[in-house]
């Protein structure tokens, strides 16, 4: 296995000498997936305090429906975008196909399900323990929908991480609505797959090595904030 | 009045009347409806039959507030949680801040403002629960076994706050497992037994005189 050893010093003489290529390959998958997560957010969270709180017909299978799509395949996300995005499709004159704002869009349908999703479960939990209080005291379902998202914050960036991971890691979607554009779309995940397919292993090792890193780091700092939350708030 | 859950009866045919400015306390065995009887007065659950008036009005009264078993604290200071509930009251300002330090003051955490509220210890939280209902200034206090999972010094703690706030002519409706506390705390007993009020006397002869054989084994049972 001498392959793997080789790539690895590559990777390490990659990452050490900031290659400009390779950095910004890295930065606009990081952009893309933060953005998407943020978007996502702001979608999912409330979303899911809302069902988490709200009394309406629908509900259950609304729950049902968010945690089935948390399975969504990227490459079915990546197509349905590419469909409405492409010049014949209804958002087609916006011309974003083939852009980082359409890999955006992609990987904020891709994770907004797992973000209201999990949000929904971490609420719910919070809702039975809070409800008569909250109740009592005349909070409004929408206040109390609020209160709780920001009593459950701690808990809830695991679940903004758990949606970056997701869309950081995929690599169907982007490929299809991106088209993996030298200098432009292209992100960490589909340059490893191209790479592999070209026979350039160190560099698609590298990016591999690079996009594992990010993600532990981003684990490792989500863990110890809610280690330090719970032991300064309870 | 009367409060069914599916096919179960919770509460079945209890009519009596709470005093202004009195303390009743609601005695009884577990699942005899203590608790369900709070919370059909308090407005929490909607009796399936029958109605209740406050005052000879239909509408609840507008300062009401509930103390539980276990209290509910907010991820946020002691002082913040009794903010948010003088916020949902629509009282904001200087009258907030000088309540919330007159309510913490009250019930003696006034050096435990600013701690983060699920950081204290079980008799704190209550005792901020407390607060928190005391700056709400209510008409009438509700509280369902406030000191069930407090040591010895903390129900002493939390029971002279009760007597406090009844002292400012706040009337007080509190459920309890223990014949001691009632005893100690009540003006009228409530006895319920199987979802129904089986006797309704005077704190003074309920204890001596129960007019009911039912109160009488459960005076003696304890």
């Amino acid at each position: 296995m001498n392959t793997f050893t080789d790539s690895l010093s590559v990777a390490a003489g990659l990452v050490a000498h900031l290659d400009p290529r390779f950095l910004a390959i890295v930065e606009l998958s990081l952009r893309v997936s933060l953005a998407a997560t943020a978007i996502a957010a702001v979608i999912g969270l409330p979303l899911g305090a809302a069902i988490a709180v709200g009394r309406f017909p629908g509900r259950q299978a609304l729950t049902i429906v968010l945690n089935a799509l948390m399975g969504l395949p990227p490459v079915v996300v990546g197509l349905v975008v590419y469909l409405l995005l492409s010049r014949a499709g209804p958002l087609g004159s916006f011309g974003v196909l083939f852009t980082p704002t359409a890999m955006v869009i992609a990987q904020t349908i891709l994770i907004v399900p797992i973000i209201a999703a999990l949000s929904r479960q971490i609420v719910s939990d919070a809702w039975a323990e809070y409800h008569e209080q909250l109740q009592s005291l005349g909070a409004s379902t929408m206040r109390a929908a609020l209160t709780l998202l920001w009593d459950t914050r701690y808990s809830l960036i695991t679940v903004l991480l758990a949606g970056f991971g997701r869309a950081i890691a995929e690599v169907g979607a982007v490929m299809i609505v991106g088209g993996n554009i030298d200098g432009f779309t292209r992100v960490m995940t589909t340059t490893i797959a191209l790479e592999t397919s070209k026979g350039d292993l160190p560099l698609a090792l590298a990016l591999g090595v690079v996009l594992v890193t990010i993600v532990l780091t981003m684990n490792a700092g989500a863990h110890a904030t809610r280690e330090w939350a719970r032991a300064r708030f309870g | 009045m009367g409060v069914r859950r599916g096919t179960t009866r919770l509460l079945a045919d209890v009519t009596t009347t709470i005093n202004a400015g009195s303390r009743t306390v609601i005695v009884g065995a577990n699942g005899a409806g203590k608790s369900t009887l709070l919370r059909v007065l308090h407005g929490l659950v909607v009796p399936t039959s029958g109605t209740i008036t406050w005052g000879g009005r239909a509408q609840l009264p507008l300062r009401q507030a509930m103390v539980f078993q276990r209290p509910v604290m907010l991820r946020r200071s002691a002082a913040a949680n009794i903010r948010y509930a003088l916020d949902l009251a629509g009282i904001h300002g200087a009258e907030a801040d000088a309540r919330i330090r007159e309510a913490l003051a009250e019930v003696g955490l006034l050096p435990l403002a600013d701690r983060p509220a699920r950081v204290l210890s079980g008799g704190e939280q209550q005792r901020v629960a407390l607060a928190r209902a005391w700056a709400l200034v209510p008409e009438v206090l509700f509280l369902d076994e406030p000191t069930a999972s407090l040591d010895p010094a903390a129900t002493r703690a939390v029971e002279q706050i009760i007597r406090d706030i009844h002292a400012r002519g706040t009337a007080i409706v509190m459920a309890t497992h223990s014949l001691a506390q009632a005893r100690r705390l009540a003006d009228d007993i409530l006895f319920l037994h199987d979802g129904r009020l089986a006797e309704r006397a005077l704190s003074s002869s309920f204890f001596s005189q129960p007019a009911t054989a039912l109160a009488q084994a459960f005076l003696e049972g304890e």
